[in-house]
């Protein structure tokens, strides 16, 4: 708070007076603190959600083991004879996806990185309704406490995977989490949806209406093109779930047969006639596709801020990354069906959806091909960031290559539902965007905290999550290959798949090694905070606005006036140039000695550019 | 506007847009999307047969009627505040707001009307679909009804004039939004029951 009633002193406002602990810290809507509130939500959810995943792969790996000794935290779930209850295994397996996919990965990854680095890159003083930006915060907090109060009922959590279909989660009687968990999951997906719009909205405001001077659309950083068009997808796709779950729970509740048909329980018929069920997946996928790439965009968007100041070299293809998010985003909403090639689709429909499928491999391979020709002869400082991103560009790259081959429909007969698709998306989307927030978070730790995170330590986290990662999931690729189906409880049963036991043990023993190694980052993550050692304004040497502003930014971000832009942001290592950076807000008239000469040209413009006044007649 | 938001230099626009209007657009993007997911779903689900045709309740015609003139009422207070005529301000949005309110009681009669002749919300989804979109429809129209009355409070405190007109514009914006996606939704329905 002392920060914040300096910058307040420097404005000139004497009249301030303290907002207090409540306002300051818990309810504010200052965009700095509400993105620390989701980074430290999402960091809980992230052990939450990694702990369940230990479970299942205990029971995956190790089908004997007698589980008695973690009857103190499941209790019933594990039965006398030492057993997981088969049940809560799926409710487990539905728990991590959910809380990866939503909590952790749409809410920690773009709740806390949009929050932060919008304002702070385009340079606007907060989100254009803090009010706003906080109810999105509280409606997403009480979403979180729903879905984890849902862990401890007596039915267990929801239970019909992260996807939900029906008939599976519409019917109480089909699974003990389709009850009340089932009916918890909905209510905290609603609310969940309802702070992703809040949120949403807000972001693409604010890039619209509060750039500053100087700061046109050709100058954004490729964070925050990354952060709008993510928002834009969640703003268009978000709905659609909320439609799917609002039919759903007038199926479950009200009687109503939207996604019910011709079903027999114990032998006797139910009433519902007349529903579809792939209805159901149609409109979960219309989300669900677009949701896989609100996961990786903000990540994909922060590497390119850090790849580009690590390797101290323009970022390669500026427009093309531009172009080939926007491409993304688009083919993202027509390709939906690729999940359901199993549905007895039309053969002819599933290769249409095969080909724009497929499609979205060209902007995807010139995304990573701009990173890889970025660190090309780059003076690389391998910054524990740089190489969470770099990680991020591998994974990318691997899982992007397994979703070409399950992209033909006439492949996926044999792998969907497989482990292969499992090695595919924990790749691709779970660990990519993993290590984008957690390169984010190492690389803005001292703007946002104004300390620094120890290296060693990061180094070490660094190995042994990236080693780990791929022993995890290079394996399943090889387990779905010979067809050993995901969600199932156990595969001892099958005479097939005993030659994959060795193979299934390598792995939880891998998951276990990669979670714990997470402990590592947590201790430094809270060391630092309190004990870090100070930190400077600009520490990586970056020309983006953020690091134009002091250690520790107060409210309203810029204790004096908003820095005007003058140039792009990727002003690395350029020939002439004293430094081998020149930040954003550093006029050309101030760098004749590095200056091309169409940027010589525009000297003449910065006057106007300075001279903008905002119609201030635009009441807020 | 807390005490606290005043104090701090205000974020300065860009576009010679309305930060708030802006927002509304948005807002009722995501309303768009909703609906284009409930009615596409409505096409797919009709396109596989096994559907129950329904009679639109007459008073639907009627209650279509109403929402429109609860339009022109909206839009007549624009033009009230913006040439600073207080009473007609106040008085055209209260007609707006009651017309509103006559068109939700005139839906919940439709819905009687259905259940006379038969259709249900459980049974068929042809007559699922009908009563999820109407209330769904009927819930945003409550929460238009809301912003009108912060709106008519607005007026009361002379929060609303010729230079001050962010409120209303957008509440002008959304009624009329929730207009047209009422004739949107009476149409499909009729077109394609
Ligand atoms: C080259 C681009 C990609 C292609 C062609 C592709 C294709 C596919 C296909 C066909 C499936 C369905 C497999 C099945 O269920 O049988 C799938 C599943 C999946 N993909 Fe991709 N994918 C690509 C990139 C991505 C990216 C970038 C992400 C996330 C950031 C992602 C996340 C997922 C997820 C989460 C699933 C599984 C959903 C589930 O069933 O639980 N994919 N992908
Ligand atoms: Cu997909």
């Amino acid at each position: 708070m002392s920060t914040a009633a300096a910058a307040h002193v420097e404005h000139g406002h004497e009249e301030h007076h303290d907002l207090g602990f409540i306002r300051s810290y818990i309810f504010s809507e200052d965009h700095k603190v509400i993105a620390k509130q989701y980074l430290i939500s999402g960091i809980i959810w992230a052990v939450i959600g990694g702990l369940m995943s230990l479970v299942f792969r205990l029971q995956l790996g190790f089908p004997d083991m007698d589980m008695s000794w973690l009857k103190p935290f499941l209790g019933q779930w594990i039965n006398e004879s030492g057993k997981l209850d088969a049940n809560f295994y799926l409710a487990l397996v539905t728990m991590h996806g959910t809380i990866m996919v939503f909590f952790v990965l749409t809410a920690g990854l773009s709740g806390t990185f949009s929050n932060f680095l919008i304002p702070l890159q385009i340079g606007a003083r907060d989100m254009a309704s803090g009010f706003m930006n906080m109810l999105s915060y509280w409606f997403f907090f009480i979403s979180s406490v729903i879905m984890f109060w849902s862990i401890f009922i007596e039915t267990g959590p929801a239970g019909g995977g992260w996807v939900i279909y029906p008939p599976l989660s519409a019917l109480a009687e089909a699974n003990p989490g389709s009850g009340t968990g089932m009916t918890l999951w909905l209510v905290s997906m609603a609310l969940f949806i309802v702070s992703s719009l809040l949120g949403g909205i807000n972001y693409v405001t604010t890039v619209i209406n509060l750039r500053t001077k100087g700061m046109t659309f050709d100058k954004m950083p490729l964070t925050i093109w990354a952060f709008t068009f993510t928002a834009i997808l969640g703003i268009l796709s978000f709905p659609v779930l909320l439609s799917a779950a609002l039919l759903l729970i007038f199926d479950r509740s009200f009687g109503t047969s939207f996604f019910l048909s011709d079903i027999y329980i114990n032998g006797h018929a139910l009433p519902n006639q007349g529903g579809s069920p792939i209805l159901f997946q149609h409109l979960f996928w219309f989300l669900g596709h677009p949701e896989v790439y609100i996961v990786i965009l903000p990540a994909l968007g922060l590497t390119s801020e850090i790849i580009a100041t690590n390797s101290r070299k323009p970022i390669f293809g500026y427009k093309a990354m531009i172009f080939s998010m926007a491409g993304i985003m688009f083919l993202a909403f027509i390709v939906w069906a690729h999940h359901m090639f199993m549905t007895g689709m039309n053969p002819f429909l599933g290769s249409v959806f095969m080909l724009l499928t497929l499609i979205i491999a060209v902007p995807s391979a010139v995304k990573a091909f701009n990173y890889i020709t970025t660190l090309w002869r780059g003076n690389i400082i391998f910054t524990p960031a740089m190489l969470f991103a770099i990680g991020l560009v591998s994974f990318f790259v691997s899982g992007g290559l397994t979703g070409i081959i399950l992209g033909n429909s006439a492949l996926d007969i044999q792998l969907h539902d497989t482990y292969f698709v499992v090695a595919h998306f924990h790749l691709v989307m779970g660990s990519a965007a993993f290590f984008g927030m957690i390169g984010g978070v190492y690389h803005w730790f001292p703007k946002m905290f104004g300390k620094m995170m120890n290296k060693t330590l990061g180094y070490v986290h660094f190995w042994f999550t990236f080693i780990g990662v791929y022993l995890v999931f290079f394996p399943m690729h090889y387990i779905g290959i010979a067809g050993f189906p995901r969600r199932y409880y156990q595969w001892s049963g099958f005479e097939t798949f005993n030659t994959y036991a060795d193979l299934n043990a390598f792995i939880s023993v891998a998951a276990i090694l990669t979670f714990s190694a997470q402990l590592i980052f947590i201790f430094n993550f809270i060391y630092s905070i309190f004990w870090g050692k100070k930190a400077t304004a600009n520490p990586w040497k970056s020309t983006t606005l953020e690091w134009t502003t002091p250690v520790n930014p107060g409210h309203g971000n810029w204790p004096g006036e908003i820095p005007t832009v003058y140039r792009w942001p990727y002003d690395y290592s350029k020939p002439g140039a004293k430094e081998d950076f020149i930040p954003q807000d550093v006029p050309y008239s101030a760098t004749p000695e590095s200056n091309l000469p169409e940027e010589n040209e525009m000297i003449s413009e910065e006057k106007e550019i300075e001279n903008i006044e905002y119609n201030h007649n635009i009441p807020d | 506007m807390t005490a606290e938001n005043t104090l701090r230099e205000e974020p300065k626009p860009v576009l010679s847009i309305n930060k708030w209007k802006f927002i509304t657009w948005l807002f009722i993007i995501t309303i768009v999307m909703l609906f284009a997911s409930q009615t596409s779903a409505y096409l797919v689900r009709r396109a596989e047969g096994n559907w129950t045709e329904f009679e639109m309740p007459q008073i639907f015609y009627w209650s279509t009627l109403v929402l429109f003139l609860s339009s022109v009422m909206v839009f007549l207070s624009v033009r009230a505040a913006r040439s600073d005529e207080f009473k007609k301000l106040r008085a055209f949005i209260s007609g707006a707001f009651v017309l509103g309110t006559a068109f939700l009681i005139m839906q919940y009669i439709g819905w009687q009307q259905l259940q006379e002749t038969g259709i249900y919300l459980k049974g068929n989804p042809s007559g699922s679909f009908l009563y999820i979109l109407t209330g769904l429809h009927a819930f945003h129209l409550i929460s238009g009804l809301v912003v009108l009355v912060f709106a008519l409070a607005a007026s009361f405190k002379m929060n609303i004039h010729s230079k001050k007109m962010i409120q209303l514009e957008v509440c002008s914006t959304y009624w009329h939004f929730l207009d047209i996606l009422w004739i949107y939704l009476f149409v499909f329905l009729l077109y394609f029951r």
